[in-house]
């Protein structure tokens, strides 16, 4: 163990770069992860945005946090969908067999979602500027929203992990992303939640998405992230450490 | 006891109650090819992992490369090194990038240089830039096989190499395996062909229901057996036999 162990970030950063050769050889990834939500983008603003009402003066300053999330939420399936092909190419068994950390294969994935998620956050938010998003945000507000979608990208990861560990067909593998796919469609990401249903309105109110929009379009428009940041932080912090532990579990007894 | 690569005493498994290994006994000599030969679930499979760390016996021992599986499976780790059931390549890497990560990952100096050497050795240098996805079954396993040899390990474990694998390709990976045993290497091999063990291994062990059954030199394995009889065996015909059979006994009436 003493000689895996000081490997470990060695044996990680070398799983990383393997999976992110992944992400950037299959465009299937790179078209889902970040040209959807920016076409998503593009039709919510130049062709539904004219009747939305928000209560802000531009509606790309008001969609860009929910569509953040829509990308991070697209890109999970990509994660399961790798390490189910590991797991049953017997990939994870060569390194298992090997002097190597083992968890380092898993936290390869973990980390590469985070990676390339960040990589696509950042061109979508490019793409935002040139749509006219504004924000009068400072270097630390950015770094909230950036620590924001990083802890809400390793939440979402953490549970597709356990979707990829566990499912029997490459099918089950990458469904875990579509009840996923509909937590930002029902909550504050696109429209307010005033209009809703009452018991729609309800459950948007109170689900983790809402809070995280929430805070991240406070910080993006620089006012107090009030109790929402906590609420937030509550959320994800919470599912990520059950995910973790549950997806860690499932990982040491699959192997 | 040096003189062993691997000890296994009284191994026993079991999976939700079904009893895989029943106390599994065997020894293989240092620089020896052994085969262990048996049928589609007769346990070959889990004595290989429990042999390369990948799972855990419920009872007994097995000693591997002078470590104790259970105790220093580290240590074991570095003494091996397995090509499993499935060529376990990552086919979104090139042959040769494959090569890197495992010279990589075992920490090795020039993982290009041994790359190069292990692409030459297996007849991959023209395919070695194309990503293994391309490869054919054959060149899947070689490279399969190659990146098992990354750092030189003293024990290989191959579960089933050749299965799946056209006649050509199968005589390709049995050369291999000679050489590797020629240079020293010792070999742990599963096989559900007679023939492949027969070809390769100085030791056969033959795994019945979780239980060698018999095990020693291919010629120790035929004194066991009674001087070869005349047997009548039924044939049941081919399908051309029946069609001429048939078109036959048309012509006829």
């Amino acid at each position: 163990m003493e000689t895996t162990r000081t490997y470990f970030l060695t044996d990680t950063a070398i799983m990383l770069g393997r999976s992110l050769r992944h992400v950037f050889r299959s465009m299937d990834t790179i078209i889902t992860v970040t040209l959807m939500p920016i076409a998503m983008m593009l039709l919510f603003v130049y062709v539904l945005g004219g009747a939305i009402q928000t209560g802000a003066d531009n509606y790309v300053n008001y969609l860009l946090p929910g569509i953040l999330l829509i990308a991070i939420a697209n890109s999970i399936g990509y994660t399961s969908y790798r390490l189910f092909l590991d797991m049953q190419k017997g990939i994870f068994e060569r390194f298992h067999s090997m002097p190597i950390a083992r968890s380092a294969a898993l936290w390869g994935h973990v980390l590469t979602s985070l990676v390339s998620n960040m990589i696509s956050l950042f061109i979508i938010v490019l793409v935002a500027l040139v749509m006219g998003f504004r924000s009068s945000a400072g270097v630390l507000e950015w770094l909230g929203v950036a620590g924001m979608l990083a802890l809400f990208t390793l939440t979402l990861t953490w549970i597709a992990a356990i979707a990829g560990l566990s499912a029997k067909s490459v099918d089950g593998a990458a469904a875990i992303a579509y009840p996923i796919h509909f937590l930002p469609l029902i909550s504050s990401a696109f429209v307010p939640t005033a209009t809703m249903p009452s018991a729609v309105r309800i459950f948007a109110e109170n689900q983790p998405v809402t809070s995280v929009v929430e805070t991240i379009r406070a910080l993006l428009s620089n006012q107090p992230v009030g109790s929402e940041l906590w609420l937030a932080l509550g959320w994800c912090g919470g599912i990520v450490l059950l995910a973790y532990l549950f997806a860690m579990r499932v990982y040491r007894r699959a192997n | 006891m040096q003189k062993l690569a691997i000890k296994v005493e009284g191994l026993q498994k079991s999976f939700k109650g079904l009893s895989v290994l029943k106390g599994v006994d065997l020894e293989v000599e240092k620089g020896s090819i052994f085969a262990l030969l048996g049928t589609n679930g007769s346990g070959k499979t889990t004595i290989v992992k429990i042999l390369t760390t990948l799972l855990r016996p419920d009872s007994g021992k097995a000693i591997v490369g002078g470590f104790d599986v259970n105790q220093n499976p580290g240590q074991v780790r570095q003494a091996i090194s397995l090509t499993g059931q499935f060529a376990a390549v990552d086919e979104m890497l090139t042959g040769r990038e494959n090569l890197i990560l495992i010279a990589r990952l075992r920490h090795l100096q020039n993982p290009r240089r041994i790359a190069d050497d292990l692409l030459n050795r297996f007849g991959l240098n023209e395919a070695a830039g194309r990503l293994a996805s391309t490869y054919s079954g054959g060149m899947r396993r070689r490279l399969d096989i190659a990146m098992s040899l990354v750092g030189n390990a003293q024990l290989v474990f191959l579960d089933e190499p050749t299965t799946g694998l056209d006649p050509e390709a199968r005589i390709e990976v049995w050369k291999i395996i000679k050489e590797l045993a020629a240079g020293g290497t010792t070999v742990f091999l599963t096989t559900q062909y007679l023939e492949e063990a027969e070809q390769l291994a100085d030791r056969i062990a033959i795994l019945d229901k979780g239980k060698i059954i018999v095990s020693g030199t291919l010629a120790e394995l035929k004194k066991m057996f009674p001087a070869a009889t005349v047997e009548y065996i039924e044939k049941q015909p081919s399908l051309e036999e029946i069609f001429l059979a048939i078109v036959g006994a048309n012509q006829e009436q």
